[in-house]
């Protein structure tokens, strides 16, 4: 697992409970967010155009999150399972490369 | 080891306060507010004279005092705090965040009427007004069921994973010296092993975190499970106050205790303290031929449906005497049992006597006036009024 380099975290399986006994006795989270995706309540996502990204890490050092991580390539990519979709580095992106666009769920 | 008890003379609150140490809490939160202080100044003696190994917290107001109980609790320790009235006021919203996350942290409430006007004397509503926050309500009678209830709240709350709050009455109990019959400590140890919590916030092989958040697709059952768990604590209620009569004799296997109930035409029913001085008065009644009883309700929360359908299915009346008030209604036990036995066969003739607010004495004589009225009453057939404000000066 890098947090700067690779595609995402390992292991991330989300955890969904169908049964009222599969629950916890007590409201605790299950594990870590490695099975708790935080990623789900979105209503625009980020997309990152490469052809207008330079590379200026400014959207990594501003996502709250952080749901970007930098590629091998050295280009940006946001992992969705975590990204809440607040929009702060499509604002922040000094060359427009991230644009927030309605999801289709 | 033979059950040999150590009688001491002690006042409501030392009662507590010993029970604590007995229990071997680990963590007490300590704020003083009248007529609870001299629980905390005791165990803090305790603390400095070297009896009771105990991280004492001081803390700014109720609300943090809880906040450090639900610490200690989510870290495994056996975590206690006692306060009252507007205290337990400012802690309410805390006592959701106990008893959600499902930690047994026992409290002593000393019954404090609410202000305005300001007063320090006896009155359930304060700890009625936390009904529904999910935590389990033991009401003692007198120093000794103080002392015992203590104990037995530990025990029952580690069990259900539900907070529980012990309730004794300002002053009446509070500050009146009385014989308590203590446990040696092997013996509490042996009934009160330490504590196993469900999770443990210092195991870090299984790291988790608490007071996450829960959205609609998961909030929902988790109250189930504290419902489920309310639902568990009457049976595990009745096998520890089984267990308690067992080892030291005295038995807390009912949650409603009845008294010369068997024959009664009528009984009266309450909490707490004032229900020595209703079995003081059933004993004189009995001899003035009146066929009555006293029903003590000793654990409201989880309230004892079914205890109560079988006592009501055998009388004639039930006088319920509340020191509270349901602003809008009428008294919250009256209510809450005239409730439970509405889809069951047992409608006795209930009537609701608002009794002893804010400190006023209730004696025997009181319960024999009620006696006389509830008896015109179910001769009768029906009510006269529903909500008797009875010592109204008119």
């Amino acid at each position: 697992m890098n947090t700067l380099f690779g595609e995402r975290k390992e292991g991330a399986t989300k955890i969904v409970l169908t049964k009222v006994d599969e629950y916890p006795e007590a409201p605790i989270s299950l594990g870590t967010t490695l099975s708790n995706f935080t990623g789900d309540w979105r209503t625009f996502i980020p997309i990152v155009d490469e052809s207008k990204c330079v590379k200026c890490y400014i959207c990594w050092k501003f996502c709250p999150e952080p749901a970007i991580y930098i590629k091998e390539d050295g280009y940006v990519a946001v992992d969705y399972d975590y990204c809440k979709g607040c929009g702060i580095c499509a604002n922040e992106c000094p060359t427009k490369a991230i644009t927030m666009e309605k999801e289709e769920k | 080891m033979e059950y040999k008890p150590i009688r001491k003379v002690v006042s409501g609150n030392y009662a507590a306060a010993y029970a604590a140490k007995h229990a071997r809490v680990q963590v007490v939160a300590a704020y003083p507010i009248t007529p609870q202080t001299s629980i905390i100044e005791k165990i803090a003696e305790f603390i400095a004279n070297g009896e009771a190994d105990i991280q004492y917290v001081p803390v700014e107001s109720e609300h943090s005092a809880m906040a450090a109980c639900i610490g200690a609790s989510a870290a495994g320790a056996r975590a206690f705090t006692a306060t009252s009235a507007q205290g337990l006021a400012l802690m309410h919203e805390m006592l959701h965040w106990a008893s959600g996350a499902r930690l047994p942290v026992v409290m002593v409430d000393v019954n404090r009427a609410m202000a305005p006007p300001w007063s320090v004397w006896d009155d359930q509503t304060d700890s009625l007004a936390q009904r529904d926050t999910g935590w389990l309500q033991f009401y003692a009678e007198n120093n000794q069921e103080v002392y015992d209830g203590v104990l037995m709240a530990f025990k029952v709350a580690e069990t259900v994973n539900v907070p529980a709050m012990v309730i004794e009455s300002a002053f009446i109990l509070s500050h009146t010296y009385d014989v308590v019959e203590m446990i040696p400590q092997e013996l509490v140890d042996e009934f009160l092993p330490p504590r196993e919590p469900l999770y443990d916030l210092a195991n870090f092989e299984k790291p988790f975190s608490v007071g996450a958040l829960g959205t609609p697709a998961d909030y929902y059952e988790f109250r189930y499970k504290l419902a489920k768990a309310h639902e568990e604590a009457k049976k595990v209620i009745k096998e520890v106050g089984k267990e308690f009569g067992e080892r030291f004799g005295r038995d807390y296997s009912q949650m409603i205790e009845t008294y010369r109930t068997d024959d009664a035409d009528f009984v009266f029913m309450g909490m707490g303290s004032l229900m020595g001085t209703v079995k003081q008065a059933v004993d004189v009644l009995r001899e003035e031929g009146y066929k009555v009883g006293a029903a003590k309700v000793r654990w409201f929360r989880p309230f004892p449906k079914e205890e109560l359908y079988e006592l009501a299915k055998n009388v004639d009346g039930i006088a319920v005497l509340d020191r509270n008030f349901s602003f809008g209604q009428e008294g919250i036990l009256f209510n809450e049992a005239k409730g439970a036995l509405y889809n069951t066969g047992a409608k006795p003739l209930m009537k609701n006597y608002i009794v002893g607010l804010g400190g006023r004495d209730f004696t025997v004589n009181d319960v024999r006036k009620i006696a006389e009225n509830m008896k015109a009453i179910i001769e009768k057939g029906e009510l006269d009024v529903e909500v008797d404000w009875y010592h109204l000066k008119r």
